[in-house]
């Protein structure tokens, strides 16, 4: 039996060995020997760290609960390795491209560098993580404890032998991960330490795993027969977990932290995905190999209630073999520590390039930004972040009490992390994806985690009490952690899963196509989804013809072909080369650039031709002078458009004032001719007849007498026509005075009608219905009158019934009155009914005596007076009505 | 001479004073006071010469004078124009609708009789 003591020598030995490699490593890679450091070898077994010590110990552990169930933790990650392995070749190149440091570098990079991104993703990275932490910290203790005197765990010490393991984690990983900062964040002393230790644990398992198959079984066969014998063998699959569980393992393998830090940020070429994408498919069999004869073995021989978790140290414990049990315990040792410090490194790296150095710059004058004082800050904002999270990792150990399961633990830290993958995936591959909508993706789907997976992982009445298990928070059913919106009979772990991630999904989406991207935003998503289109991991610097041409064709259609060719043509000259493709040296670059800067804004022209020469990405620098260039763009074609509009507007206005204008002179000319015809007409015949009672001697006294009095008509005709002219020209300039004066209105029309002085000379019947009624108003009595006795004269001169009749009516409308003028004459024909009130308009005028005036002052007339007058053609004949307003016929009561 | 002239106008008393003119010289004169239907009488009347006045109701002078001047038999029927409106696009106007004389209200007396009696010549 091999002591604690003895176990923690070794332990120390294998430390130091660890160590020693590291620092090594380190020294060669500063020397620049270190290229052996970064083979796809190291990169493949650097992935290893997904398997933690929960798939060192937690598998076997888990097949003897579950069955074959565990193979999905290896599944999962196989699948993205072989299926999704453009997925991760994309990833990787952002990750290189942009230079991210860490998952929530990538995302925040994506969204438009936005730090609440990152603060966000960080929180939810230490605290999705954290139980992970614990995982390691529980299985170390667990299987020191094996080995103590007692045999049985003992909590006291359980707890003493953590703190000081998760002590000597800290020192590690302080020690070899922030020795000194890198501006690409590699670490390759880590990164060999953990390809050695990812060697170990393999060795490890696979001689466990031969010793119980040859040592215990008796060969292949036997163990076959054995684990069609063992309840293993008659596990059946819950296909809905098995399907969930492959992806989230999937999930988390793209999004945890630490996965994220050895496939990206230590990844020094492209190219070892492709080897890694069979290699580490490979390792994840071999481990898995023995998980299932371990467990089988281990449930035969081991009395009935031991830890299966354990039985990788246990089965070679109670078979005698000290020695292996050494290397299996080295395996779990490995297989934690490494875990620990990565996970920790790429945690301690978001939360003090996220959290601690944007609140220390932000309280620092800017004079204080000297590079050593950054560095310094940087330096000691990692140590304290390992520190705190490892420190939380334990205190989490303490709290869940260390009894759980090793996979229940792990299950839920994966589920947490796996609530990055829609805002990654949906970053990379969609180009709506917004900030915001990554934001509350991220929040809903960690709040759904955080309420139905990690607090109930502390148990009833640690955290939530047992009252919100059974019934809900405030008694609501279908808010019970792990039977949400009443769905119940779930496994926890898929129910966590499925809420989480849809919630969150659907989230994402919905916010990202409701919000709009800003400008950095719109540029950041085009890098990352087109980052095929854009990087130039492929292509060769030294191939300076291909630039060339590629610069070519960039200046085209920037420039125009023909300025292009002609500017690369004389370069080409100047070098002394035939034809039009110049060497791209560093002074035409940036000639090129100049001229690009000409039409593309120097920001974007430096970004263009970095993309092509300088093989690396835009910087974010870039971006930001883009995105600023677009902005001014943008601000100036906003303006130009506003300048634009106006200017159409102005436009318009003038083209409506020349159409008002020219239909005025068109007006004035046809009022013109009117008038020139109206005073003519008279002009002539008075002429022609002065000239013939003037020339004509023998002209006899009824024609003397007719043709004077002809000229005596036409002379009254054209005074009245001038007369008229200036009643409306006074009417229409507005500058006629009321003369307001209270009267009844049937009196206004008996001396309307005696004015007009038709009632005894002409044949036409007047009918003055309600003559003696009094109806006061108030108003200008003589232009009322004036009214009235031109729609009486009108009616007078050209009612052509046998037997003409008026009916003069007065009706009440509205508060206000009406005088109707009704006569029985023909009715004007519809087409003439618009024109009427118009000057010079002369409806069946036979005699020629009016001037075609008397109507449109009429309505001059009722405009000034508040009323208005209409017609109406009636059935037997035609009425004009007088509209006189409210105030008009009030005025007077 | 008793030569033949239609009077299209609407005006009673200018067709009076004209009326009287022209039949103390001896023409045979006949009037017309429609504008709409003005083209119909020229084409039954086939008159020596037109008076035609400009503003007629129902159908303009111009556009009689048009009409008339399409149709082939009277594109050298002498047309003297009378108008009141006295302006200088009216004229214009007439002319290129293809009138013989063009006069302006009033006229003397004296004028409208010389220019009847040079289109009669003219035309003959």
């Amino acid at each position: 039996m091999i002591s604690v003591n003895q176990l923690l020598g070794v332990s120390l030995v294998y430390v130091a060995f660890l160590f020693a490699i590291a620092f090594f490593a380190e020294r060669a890679s500063i020397r620049g020997k270190g290229s052996w450091l970064r083979s796809p070898t190291v990169y493949t077994l650097s992935l290893s760290i997904y398997c933690t010590a929960w798939t060192f110990y937690g598998a076997v552990g888990y097949a003897a609960r579950s069955g074959m169930e565990f193979v999905t933790i290896y599944l999962g990650p196989s699948l993205v390795m072989i299926g999704w392995w453009w997925v991760l070749r994309k990833l990787v190149r952002i990750g290189r491209a942009q230079r991210a440091t860490s998952v929530a570098d990538l995302i925040s990079a994506r969204y438009g560098k936005s730090n609440l991104l990152a603060i966000v993703v960080t929180v939810m990275a230490v605290i999705g993580v954290t139980p992970y932490i614990a995982l390691q910290l529980q299985s170390v203790t667990l299987s020191l404890s094996i080995f103590s005197e007692t045999g049985q765990p003992d909590s006291l010490s359980q707890q003493t032998a953590a703190f000081w393991v998760a002590g000597g984690l800290v020192l590690f990983t302080v020690l070899f991960g922030t020795r000194n900062l890198n501006a690409n964040e590699r670490h390759d002393g880590v990164v060999i330490a953990i390809a050695v230790e990812a060697v170990v644990k393999l060795v490890a398992l696979l001689a466990v795993g031969i010793f119980v198959v040859w040592g215990i079984a008796g060969g292949i066969g036997p163990m076959m027969e054995r684990i069609d014998n063992s309840s293993i063998g008659e596990w059946s699959m819950d296909r809905s977990r098995w399907a969930a569980l492959t992806m989230l393992s999937a999930a988390a393998f793209l999004a945890l932290p630490r996965m994220f830090q050895v496939m990206v940020v230590e990844n020094e070429d492209e190219r070892h995905l492709q080897i890694a994408s069979w290699a580490f498919p490979l390792y994840l069999m071999l481990m898995s190999l023995f998980v299932v004869p371990i467990a089988v073995v281990g449930l035969d021989i081991l009395p009935a209630g031991s830890n299966p978790d354990l039985f990788v140290l246990t089965v070679p414990l109670a078979e005698g073999q000290g020695g292996l049990a050494t290397l299996s315990f080295l395996g779990g040792f490995s297989s934690a520590t490494s875990m620990v410090i990565v996970a920790t490194l790429a945690l301690s790296t978001m939360v003090s390039n996220h959290v601690v150095m944007p609140v220390w710059l932000s309280t620092q004058a800017e004079g204080a930004q000297v590079s050593g004082d950054v560095r310094n800050v940087v330096i000691l904002a990692r140590r304290a972040s390992i520190l705190m999270i490892i420190f939380f990792g334990y205190i989490y150990y303490r709290l869940s009490g260390g009894g759980a399961a090793l996979a229940a633990i792990g299950l839920i830290s994966f589920v947490g992390v796996a609530q990055f993958l829609p805002a990654m995936l949906g970053g990379i591959f969609w180009r709506g994806a917004t900030r915001w909508g990554a934001l509350t993706g991220l929040l809903v789907g960690f709040a759904v985690w955080v309420f139905s997976s990690l607090l109930p992982s502390f148990g009833p009445d640690a955290v939530l009490s047992a009252a919100v298990f059974e019934q809900g928070i405030g008694g609501l059913p279908w808010l019970r952690p792990q039977a949400l919106f009443g769905i119940e009979g779930i496994d926890p772990t898929v129910h966590a899963m499925v809420w989480s991630l849809s919630l969150n999904t659907a989230v994402f989406i919905a916010v990202s196509l409701v919000t709009f991207p800003t400008p950095l935003e719109r540029l950041q998503g085009a890098q990352f989804v087109n980052i095929f289109d854009h990087s130039t991991q492929a292509r060769g610097w030294d191939a300076a013809l291909a630039t060339s041409e590629d610069l070519m064709i960039m200046a085209q259609r920037i420039l125009g072909p023909a300025d292009a060719l002609a500017l690369f043509r004389a370069e080409a000259q100047r070098q002394g080369l035939t034809g039009h493709l110049p060497e791209p040296t560093q002074g035409f670059l940036q000639t090129l650039e100049r001229e690009l800067a000409g039409s593309v804004g120097s920001a974007t022209a430096h970004a263009m031709i970095s993309q092509l020469v300088g093989g690396t990405s835009v910087s974010v620098e870039d971006l930001m002078a883009v995105a600023d260039e677009s902005a001014q763009i943008l601000e100036y074609s906003n303006r130009l458009e506003a300048k634009s509009a106006e200017l159409s507007r102005t436009a318009r206005q003038l083209r409506e004032a020349n159409q008002k204008l020219t239909a005025l002179s068109v007006q004035k000319d046809a009022f013109l001719g009117q008038i020139s015809h109206e005073l003519r007409t008279p002009m002539t015949s008075i002429r022609s007849f002065s000239e013939i009672l003037r020339d004509t001697d023998k002209l006899d006294q009824a024609d003397k007498t007719k043709y004077a009095s002809i000229i005596h008509g036409e002379t009254i005709r054209l005074t009245r026509l001038l007369d008229d002219l200036l009643d409306l020209s006074v009417l229409e300039n507005g500058q006629v005075s009321l003369n307001l004066e209270h009267g009844n209105l049937h009196a206004v029309i008996e001396r309307a009608l005696l004015s007009a002085g038709g009632a005894h000379t002409t044949p036409l019947r007047i009918d003055h219905v309600g003559a003696d009624t009094d109806v006061p108003l108030c108003t200008d009595l003589d232009r009322l009158r004036q009214v009235f006795i031109n729609l009486i004269t009108n009616a007078q001169k050209y009612c052509t019934a046998a037997e003409p009749s008026l009916t003069v009516t007065v009706l009440q409308h509205n508060g206000g009155l009406q005088v109707v003028f009704h006569d029985n004459g023909t009715p004007i024909p519809a087409d003439a009914r618009a024109l009427i009130f118009e000057k010079f308009s002369r409806i069946n005028d036979k005699d020629g005596s009016g001037a075609g005036l008397g109507l449109a002052i009429c309505r001059e007339i009722m405009a000034r007076l508040g009323g208005d007058i209409t017609y109406e053609s009636r059935a037997d004949g035609n009425a004009f009505i007088v509209h006189l307003p409210g105030q008009v016929a009030l005025a007077a009561q | 001479m008793g030569k033949h002239v239609l009077l299209v106008e609407d005006e009673i008393n200018i067709i009076e004073a004209i009326q009287f003119l022209l039949s103390r010289e001896g023409w045979k004169v006949d009037t017309h006071s429609d504008g709409a239907t003005a083209v119909d009488k020229v084409r039954a009347m086939k008159p020596d010469l037109v008076v035609l006045d400009y503003m007629l109701p129902g159908k303009n002078g111009i556009d009689i004078l048009t009409e008339l001047r399409a149709d082939p038999e009277f594109t050298r029927l002498p047309i003297l124009m009378l108008t009141a409106r006295g302006q200088g696009r009216d004229r214009e106007l007439a002319e290129r609708a293809g009138v013989s004389r063009f006069m302006t209200k009033p006229f003397s007396n004296t004028e409208v009789m010389t220019a009847v009696r040079d289109l009669v010549q003219l035309a003959q």
